[in-house]
């Protein structure tokens, strides 16, 4: 009794501190907010959340069930389905979902201060992001670890299995251009970076001779080899950068680095899993845990100030970075972090195989992209911590701000940033490279905000090592996430290209290997393209793109997850996915309509194209302009159909979850549940006898 | 307490794969010679990249 009255005084105390802090960074408007306030807020908001909600949850909705054999103690074959310790699973999980998302989405959304940012990491993931990887884990687990789309198919019907399987290789071409892009504007004309990051591709394939050949298995010899060489690297890149003969040869436009990177990616695609993939995911793993674990212990030992306002004046739509108003966009710059519906293909399919109890579930659901959200607020806190002005110079596109580093500051200091341009040439100095300036796309301003944290953490000297070793360990992760989804692109390719020649769909026949692999680089290679020779930065297009096609799938998730719930007679709960849902459908359905029908030329696709097709007629436009202006004008008219086709798919599956839901409570017949049956658990019996 | 975090380290990056698959092996199928370590890790690291592994 004495212990549940001190439990409840010490919750209690965390749900005061909790709003205080939350309070405390959403009303403050003074010059600035110490950064341990977010971390506060933070951790109180998902503790409360995790132990409360999520409880809940497993109690009352899910009806989590430990005593039932969940499909890894049933099926364990010793190798995909093997029951497993739950702290190993929570940490193959977390590998899994954790990607360059979370850092780059809050980088951006943070041109509209911190505050709209930080309250949607928050709210979006413990009501919505977590609550759609726990759901999904469980019914997957439920089902033998089927996948989404299979799930779509058999709970709602051949539309939506359709639906789940389109938009998962639309989302995945449109995600691997702008990661392609973000490395691109992070190597432009920096030997240094190009140099650490090329060096990352041999570093792998040795690794990957050794685990194969020279010790088979060996996973961590051979990661910890492959650490300290790329650690090397990025001293290595140093030396380069100040070495006449060899500097030249890592110093590109952003043209060439996109065709090599394209190049890169095909490579990899075709090239067995062993010699490069597979050793640069260990290396990626590694690095990212290591790097987001550094950062937390810097923040908190140094406790930086937030220099960037709460709300800048670009929550009216005339941001630099992108264009569009605060309310829907800030929704959807930020997917990852706070709701990313691609972590429902990581939650059905492979973790739910390595359950060894279903009571796992919410910690491993839930608490996972609860520790991702909070990777979201490290982001936002890094990107923050510059002054403002300098965030702006380094995210803002040449075509918005200038090509001048004059032109550039001017303008920026007078939207009330004040940045100089020998405050750029110093920092640029000091990070080891010629200029910072526009480099959209949020690597690089995170990775100076990274290396003024860990620089101000463990010693200024290095400054310029941070900063590239910051670079180093975006970009490693970035081409493994690159690797890795052209792979699958070409996976799904070549499974539907099989229902029309068995040849084409087999896995091991080169010709189809090159012609479907091929494809998916083709298609992503494309917008990567676009995206650089775009004036614009080709961010403001890509990254809006994704973040419709990333809530698209979690819509898509949701709508199974809430059809399930309907079925086995849980209505009462439905809100629990329907609320989030809802949701993502009005802040998916508002951005997309501003994208089309938008009059503002930096929202709407079809107003840019007409104004850059009259500009071009009347030759206002410069000739290096003009002779991409056809391009892009096609782009543009392309990327408003693909956001039609987005939205279109979206309430295709809607309606359909709903269709479904009616005629079951109609008591109509609809296809039926697909969870398999219940068979006691024998690993837990002996506990359960006691 | 350094042995078993040592072993957890190991099971969480799959160093000991190979133990386990010959641990499962020999209870599951004593009859079958199994694979050697090289071939092992080959299919292994094929089957585990044939679906959706990374996120973004």
């Amino acid at each position: 009794m004495q212990g549940t009255i001190l439990s409840r005084i010490g919750w209690l105390l965390v749900a005061v501190l909790g709003a205080a802090a939350v309070g405390g960074v959403a009303l403050n408007r003074g010059e600035s907010i110490n950064a341990l306030w977010f971390i506060a807020a933070a951790v109180c908001v998902y503790a409360l959340a995790y132990r409360f909600y999520s409880a809940w949850i497993a109690a009352k909705v899910l009806m989590l069930d430990e005593t039932r054999a969940t499909p890894a103690e049933r099926l364990d074959n010793g190798r995909d389905f093997v029951p497993t310790n739950k702290w190993v699973v929570f940490g193959h999980h977390f590998a899994a979902i954790a990607g360059p998302g979370p850092l780059i989405g809050p980088t951006l959304a943070a041109q509209f201060g911190y505050l709209p940012g930080t309250l949607w990491i928050l709210t979006g993931a413990v009501l919505g992001g977590c609550v759609q990887d726990m759901t999904i884990l469980f019914f997957s687990t439920r089902r033998n670890g089927r996948s989404l789309g299979q799930m779509a198919r058999d709970e709602l019907g051949p539309v939506g299995g359709m639906a789940a399987l389109v938009g998962t290789l639309m989302i995945m071409v449109i995600l691997i251009a702008v990661l392609g892009l973000v490395v691109v504007n992070a190597m432009k004309h920096s030997p240094w970076a190009t140099s650490t990051v090329a060096a990352t591709i041999p570093i792998a394939v040795l690794v990957g001779l050794y685990m194969r050949n020279i010790r088979p298995g060996r996973v961590l010899e051979g990661s910890l080899l492959g650490l300290a060489l790329l650690l090397l690297a990025v001293a290595g890149g140093g030396w380069i950068d100040h070495n006449e003969t060899l500097r030249p040869l890592f110093d590109h436009e952003g043209l060439t680095l996109a065709w090599l990177v394209i190049g890169y990616g095909f490579l990899a695609a075709i090239l067995p899993v062993w010699l490069l993939l597979a050793p640069r995911d260990y290396l990626s793993t590694f690095m990212k845990l290591g790097t987001i674990l550094l950062l937390a212990i810097a923040i908190v030992v140094l406790r930086p100030e937030i220099r960037m306002p709460a709300l800048t004046p670009f929550i009216d739509g005339s941001g630099p970075i992108f264009g569009g108003t605060l309310f829907p966009f800030v929704f959807i710059t930020i997917a990852c972090g706070a709701v990313s519906g691609f972590h429902a293909l990581i939650s059905s399919g492979t973790t739910p195989k390595l359950l060894a109890n279903e009571r796992d579930i919410r910690m491993i659901g839930y608490g996972g992209m609860v520790l991702e959200s909070f990777v979201a607020i490290m982001a936002m806190i890094a990107a923050t911590v510059l002054d403002p002005g300098v965030f702006f110079a380094i995210n803002s596109p040449a075509g918005v701000v200038g090509k001048e580093a004059a032109e550039a500051v001017a303008k920026i200091s007078s939207w009330g940033f004040p940045v100089t341009v020998e405050q750029m040439e110093t920092l640029a100095r000091q990070m080891g490279e010629t200029t910072l300036f526009a480099r959209t796309g949020g690597a690089p301003s995170l990775a100076v905000g990274m290396a003024s944290i860990f620089g101000s953490a463990f010693g200024q000297g290095w400054l310029s090592i941070w900063y590239h070793f910051a670079i180093m360990f975006e970009a490693v992760f970035i081409l493994t996430t690159l690797d890795a989804g052209t792979r699958v692109g070409r996976f799904m390719l070549q499974d539907f290209l099989g229902n029309f020649s068995p040849r084409l769909g087999r896995t091991s026949w080169y010709p189809s290997v090159l012609l479907t692999s091929g494809m998916v680089v083709a298609a992503w290679g494309y917008f990567l393209y676009i995206g650089v020779i775009d004036p614009q930065g080709g961010v403001n297009i890509l990254w809006p793109l994704f973040g419709i096609s990333n809530q698209m799938l979690a819509a898509i998730a949701l709508s199974v997850a809430t059809g399930i719930l309907v079925k086995s007679g849980r209505l009462k709960y439905a809100w629990v996915t329907g609320v989030p849902l809802a949701w993502l459908a009005i802040i998916t359905t508002t951005a997309s309509w501003e994208k089309i029908m938008s009059a503002d030329v930096r929202v709407g696709f079809f107003a840019a194209a007409d104004s850059m097709a009259a500009k071009l007629a009347s030759g206002a436009l410069p000739p290096e302009k003009a002779a991409v202006a056809p391009q892009l004008i096609f782009n543009l008219h392309l990327d408003a159909w693909l956001t039609l086709f987005f939205v279109a798919v979206l309430w295709l599956i809607i309606f359909d979850m709903l269709r479904v839901c009616t005629r079951h409570l109609q008591g109509k017949r609809v296809a039926a549940l697909s969870e398999s049956p219940h068979e006691p658990s024998r690993l837990v019996e002996d506990w359960v006898r006691d | 307490m350094a042995n078993r975090l040592w072993r957890f380290i190991r099971r969480l990056s799959g160093d000991d794969a190979y133990e386990r698959y010959i641990a499962h092996h020999a209870a599951a199928h004593p009859e079958e010679s199994p694979l050697s370590r090289k071939a092992f890790f080959k299919q292994e690291l094929e089957r585990k990249w044939a679906g959706v592994r990374r996120c973004c």
